[in-house]
Order: C-alpha cells, then sequence, then structure tokens
C-alpha cells in the first residue's frame, strides 16, 4: 500500500519532470540536473539528521567520493552510465561504513567536528596524489547522450532526465525505508537510546547503517554532479558543499522527505537568483559569489530561532496537518535524557 | 637529526596556535556545553580587522591591538544575540547555529575583502634562527608566536585562579544551579567566557595568518586541528588544551615534514577518530562521566 501510494507519487513527478525538460529552455533543464543532485544528497542527510538523530557535516566528502569512482570508472573501465550511478554509491556506502563505525560512538558536537574534519582533509587527497586524481585540475567525465534519441536532441535535457529518474527512485526507496522496520528503529534510537536498547535494538548497528544511507545518497548525488558537470576537481567539494547540504535540509524541515525537495529548490534556485540581482546592480563577481554563502548562515541561524521545523513543518502547520508545535527536529531527543546540572541556565538572571 | 630538530620546534609553533584555539573552545565548552564552530571564523574575521588596521596606520600593534579587542566584542555578542536562545534548547540545535555564524562570517568576509589570498604581516623576523651553525628552522616570530600564546595561557589561569571574575567562572562551570543561587549573574559570567574566547581566537588568527596567508576559508583547516587539540586534552581542561596542541602540532609537522605538507589534515582527521575510538574522554579530562 505504502509502496503503491510512493510509487505513485513518483510517476506523477516524473510526468510533470517530462513536461518540464519539454517545455522550459536548456538552462532550466540544467537547473532540474542541479536540484535532482542536490535532492539526492540533501534527502540522505534529512534521513541521517530527522530520524537516526546524527549529524553529518561531511556529506560534500561522500559526495567527492562518489564523483571521483565515477570519474576513474568511467576512465579507465569505461562503464556505461547505469553502471556507474549504482557502483559509485556502493563505493561511497563503504567508505559511509568506516566512518560511520567510529561515528556511531559520537554525539552531537564530537560527530559534527568528526565529520567536518573529513569535509576539509578529503579534498587535499585529490592534491596529494596528481597522477591519480588529476591534482588541482581534477578529472574529466564524458557521457553521451544515446544515439537512439537523435543527433538533434539536448543533452541537458537527457541529463536533465537521468538525473531526475535517479532522483525519484532513490526518494521512493527511501521514503519506503523510513516507514519500514528499520526506519522505526532509527526514530526508537533517535528518541531514546536506551529504551531502544532494552527493547532489543541494535544501537550502534542502526547508526551505522543510517551513515552508510547517508552516504550511499550522497556518492549518487556525487556521481550525477560529475555526469552532468563532466569534470570532477577537489574545488566542487569545499566545506561550504557540505554546509549547503546541510542548510538545505534545515531549511526544508528535518525528518520529512519532501522537506529536501524545498531544501534543493532553495539552494539551487536562490544562489542563481540572487547572483543575477547582484551582478545586475554593478556588484562584482566576487561579492555576488559570497552574497549566497553569507545568506546560508543567516539562514541557518534564522531557521534554527525561529521554525526549527523548516519549510515543510511550516506548511503543515499552515494547513493544520498537524498540531502546532513549537518543538523542533532536534526536540525529542533530549527530552527523557536527564541534563547534569552543569549545563542548565534555564532560570536565566532571577538571582 | 638536524631535520628532527628543526620538526620538533616548528611543530611547537604550530601546535601553539592549535593550543590558542582549543583553549577558546574549551572555555566556551566548559560554560555552555556548545561546541563553537564558528570560533576559527571569528579569528579570521577578526584578522581581516587587524588586516584593515594595519593598512590604515601602518603599526603591526594597532592591528593587534584592534584583533584582539573586536574577538573580544565578537564573542560577547555572539553570545548574547544568539547563543543564548538556544543554551537550552538540544545541543545540534547550537551545532546548526555556530555553523551558520562559520558560513555567515566566511561570506561576509568574501563581500567585504574579497576571496583573493593576502599576505598578513608578521610581528618579528621571519629569517631562521640559528644555534651555532644549526638551523633551527625557527624564526624570531616563531619564538613570538609560541610565547604570546603561553603568555595568554598563563593569564587567563591567574584569572581563573586568582581573581573573583575567575571564581564565579568556575563556579558557573561547575554546577551552573549552585552558583546561581549563590548570587553569580551566571548569565554575565557566560558572556565574559565567550568574550575570553574571542579573544584567545583572535590572538591565534593574528598569529597564525603570516604562515597560512589570510582569505576567508583560511582559518577552516586551523580550526578543525584545533578541535582535534581540545579533543585530545579532554575538551574540559584549559591545561589538556594546551598540551593537546603541544602534540598535534608536533606530531603533525613530523608529518607534514617527512611525508608531504596535503597529508596534514587526513593525519588530523585519523588522530581525532583513534582518540575517540580509545580514549573519548581525553587524556586530561577533569571527570568522565561525560557521554561523548
Amino acid at each position: 500500500m505504502t509502496l503503491a501510494r510512493h510509487a505513485g507519487a513518483a510517476i506523477i513527478a516524473a510526468v510533470v519532470i517530462w513536461v518540464l525538460t519539454v517545455q522550459l529552455s536548456s538552462f532550466r533543464d540544467y537547473q532540474i540536473a542541479d536540484i535532482a543532485v542536490y535532492l539526492v544528497a540533501i534527502a540522505g542527510l534529512t534521513v541521517l539528521i530527522g530520524l537516526s538523530g546524527q549529524i553529518s557535516l561531511g556529506n560534500g566528502a561522500f559526495m567527492a567520493i562518489g564523483a571521483y569512482a565515477t570519474a576513474l570508472l568511467q576512465m579507465h573501465l569505461n562503464w556505461p552510465l547505469w553502471a556507474l550511478f549504482p557502483a559509485s554509491a556502493a563505493i561511497a556506502a563503504v567508505a559511509g561504513v568506516a566512518v560511520g563505525a567510529a561515528a556511531a560512538r559520537l554525539h552531537g558536537p564530537y560527530l559534527a567536528g568528526a565529520t567536518l574534519l573529513l569535509a576539509v582533509a578529503l579534498p587535499s587527497f585529490a592534491t596529494q596524489y596528481p597522477g591519480v586524481f588529476g591534482g588541482d585540475q581534477g578529472l574529466s567525465v564524458t557521457v553521451t547522450a544515446p544515439a537512439a534519441l537523435g543527433v538533434d536532441f539536448p543533452p541537458t535535457r537527457w541529463l536533465a532526465w537521468v538525473n531526475a529518474a535517479a532522483a525519484l527512485i532513490v526518494l521512493v526507496l527511501l521514503a519506503n525505508l523510513a516507514r519500514s522496520r528499520i526506519g522505526r528503529s532509527w526514530r526508537a534510537v533517535r528518541d531514546d537510546e536506551a529504551a531502544a536498547a532494552l527493547a532489543g535494538l541494535n544501537v550502534a548497528r542502526l547508526r551505522v547503517l543510517a551513515f552508510v544511507v547517508s552516504a550511499a545518497c550522497a556518492g549518487l548525488a556525487g556521481s550525477m554532479l560529475a555526469v552532468y558537470s563532466s569534470q570532477v576537481s577537489p574545488g566542487s567539494f569545499t566545506v561550504t558543499l557540505s554546509i549547503a547540504l546541510l542548510t538545505g535540509a534545515v531549511i526544508g524541515g528535518l525528518g520529512s522527505l519532501a522537506g529536501a525537495l524545498w531544501g534543493s529548490l532553495v539552494i539551487v534556485v536562490v544562489p542563481t537568483y540572487v547572483m543575477d540581482v547582484a551582478t545586475s546592480h554593478g556588484l562584482s563577481s566576487t561579492v555576488a559569489a559570497n552574497i549566497p554563502v553569507a545568506a546560508y548562515g543567516v539562514v541557518l541561524i534564522a531557521v534554527m530561532l525561529l521554525f526549527p521545523a523548516g519549510i515543510q513543518g511550516g506548511l503543515r502547520r499552515f494547513f493544520g496537518l498537524t498540531p502546532p508545535t513549537d518543538a523542533g527536529p532536534f526536540a525529542r531527543l533530549n527530552s527523557l535524557r536527564r541534563r547534569p546540572p552543569a549545563s542548565e541556565h534555564q532560570e536565566e538572571g532571577t538571582t | 637529526m638536524r631535520e628532527f630538530i628543526q620538526f620538533t620546534l616548528g611543530g611547537i609553533s604550530f601546535g601553539m596556535v592549535y593550543a590558542a584555539i582549543a583553549l577558546s573552545l574549551v572555555l566556551i565548552w566548559r560554560g555552555t556545553r556548545i561546541l563553537n564552530y564558528s570560533q576559527g571564523a571569528m579569528a579570521m574575521f577578526t584578522t581581516y580587522i587587524a588586516f584593515t588596521v594595519i593598512g590604515h596606520t601602518g603599526s603591526y600593534w594597532a592591528g593587534f591591538a584592534a584583533a584582539l579587542a573586536a574577538g573580544l566584542v565578537l564573542g560577547a555578542l555572539i553570545e548574547r544575540t544568539v547563543i543564548r536562545p538556544v543554551e537550552n534548547k538540544p545541543p545540534l540545535n547550537a551545532v546548526v547555529i555556530t555553523i551558520g555564524l562559520l558560513v555567515f562570517l566566511e561570506g561576509l568576509a568574501g563581500i567585504i575583502y574579497g576571496g583573493q589570498y593576502r599576505s598578513f604581516p608578521a610581528a618579528f623576523s621571519i629569517t631562521g634562527l640559528r644555534a651555532g651553525s644549526l638551523a633551527l628552522g625557527i624564526s624570531r616570530n616563531d619564538v613570538f608566536v609560541a610565547c604570546a600564546v603561553l603568555a595568554a595561557a598563563l593569564g587567563l589561569a591567574v584569572l581563573f585562579r586568582y581573581t573573583s571574575a575567575g571564581l564565579r567562572l568556575r563556579a558557573a562551570a561547575f554546577n551552573a544551579y549552585a552558583a546561581r543561587l549563590l548570587g553569580v549573574r551566571v548569565g554575565r559570567v557566560l558572556t565574559l567566557g565567550w568574550a575570553l574566547a574571542g579573544l584567545i581566537g583572535a590572538l591565534a588568527g593574528v598569529l597564525v595568518s603570516p604562515d597560512t596567508f589570510l582569505y576567508p576559508a583560511s582559518m577552516d583547516s586551523i580550526f578543525v586541528l584545533g578541535f582535534t587539540a581540545a579533543v585530545i586534552g579532554g575538551l574540559d581542561s584549559p591545561v589538556g588544551a594546551v598540551v593537546g596542541g603541544l602534540i598535534l602540532g608536533v606530531a603533525l609537522n613530523y608529518v607534514g615534514g617527512y611525508l608531504g605538507s596535503n597529508l596534514v589534515p587526513i593525519f588530523g582527521l585519523a588522530a581525532l577518530i583513534v582518540i575517540l575510538m580509545f580514549r573519548p574522554s581525553g587524556l586530561f579530562a577533569a571527570s568522565t562521566s561525560r557521554q561523548v
């Protein structure tokens, strides 16, 4: 039943995308491909943060792993596209096992710090081994549209189709996973680790699994990015990318896959729009390029202070789907965990 | 052997910078149980302020003082405006807020100063010192870096141990509830803690920027290594932060010297993972009851 509903939604979405790509310009096709990339990466991060209660500031690094895996497999083994995507996701998932095993023992700030260090450290591999990874220039990826589509077929439309199809498949899989036994177990671990362990859940394994799922999504997103931008370089996978993913997940609303769609729309469309407006007002391109970065920061702070449930939470509240709550995505994480007296500041100023 | 001495002494100078960042993280962590991911970006921003002041006045020390003052104000300002509302919220809210501050400050620096690498002046000569015929691999400025951080750490130690403000800081960190009952204005004390952390971070930024150049993301790798140093030290202990910084600085300087400087962040990550796996409470943790 759930599967049928999710598949139905995906088919409707596919039709909408098909109409959009046929009607709109090739620049919009490019943006659709871009949105699909961010959608996959942010959806994976949403599952990790919203369902399992862990945070990662290093998913940009997993995207780098997926992208480089795609470039190397395509360059040396000349694998076709349908094999590149799953292979890259699988390679990133393996990396996710390694990081997740270490991460499963860490909570909040420590996990964020360790994954941030991953995002900072990983691109330096590419510069350290230029023979394999092409140094700062990176590697090029050449995937051409199938000849069956005809010579005049716009390649950006084909890329938009490929990326959108991959994103829809991922979303259906994630939506089912969230509703499955595993998704319920993640929520149990997130809300109360001790109770979940007492109920017989393997907390460590569930945490690692969530990390692996989000790493696989990031790896696939990296692979999609490599294919449609036809190159990979360390400059594409900076800390800013990881933080853009976090921003997208937080804006959209953690714990809901629909929120990931809003988040990826904002992350792709708003910076382009802001840069257009800024350059048309005579600002230099460096200034224009930095405005979205500063805006990410403002948005992260504002959402956390004012609308902790993000866009999707706001929409739900607006349409009365859930009772109004100020709780926010992490509220249940610690509500049951007694805090040590050293960190109580609630009666601020009442001396 | 000559190389070994050079790498060790150079590592001490870098290690003291990590120690300064670690110290600022520990100050905030002890008071508010928040890890300030924007510490590096704050230091980057105050270093840009120093850069501007030096450009206008021509005096290095005017810029130095401006950076420290800016760090003090910035720390207090951030605590009062965006941190105060989440001090009682689940820890991940504070993580997201300080990450937001990190990108906001980096974006703002990019808007104001542009993204290009700028060279930042050193306080003293950067020509290598020699002991007889042996090149030591460090300069007068490196000695200044180590001494400045050491002086700041000692200053903090004196402040904490011998002043009434320090006593209040310790009381609020130890048990905010009891401290409040005894008349400590815990809110003000927390602001003071953030201000001091801003100051120490600003010091680190000014000291390290002659080596790293100055650009909006210039403190990212310094910050994550400072975080690693703080975790090595136990995140709770100022002494641990300094020792952790020194250990990490020297170890990573061997990696950079013998294996290649691109591997430094990778080994930093490895060090962090190893310490969190095998001794999550750090080498100098004050208490063992903390959850990692």
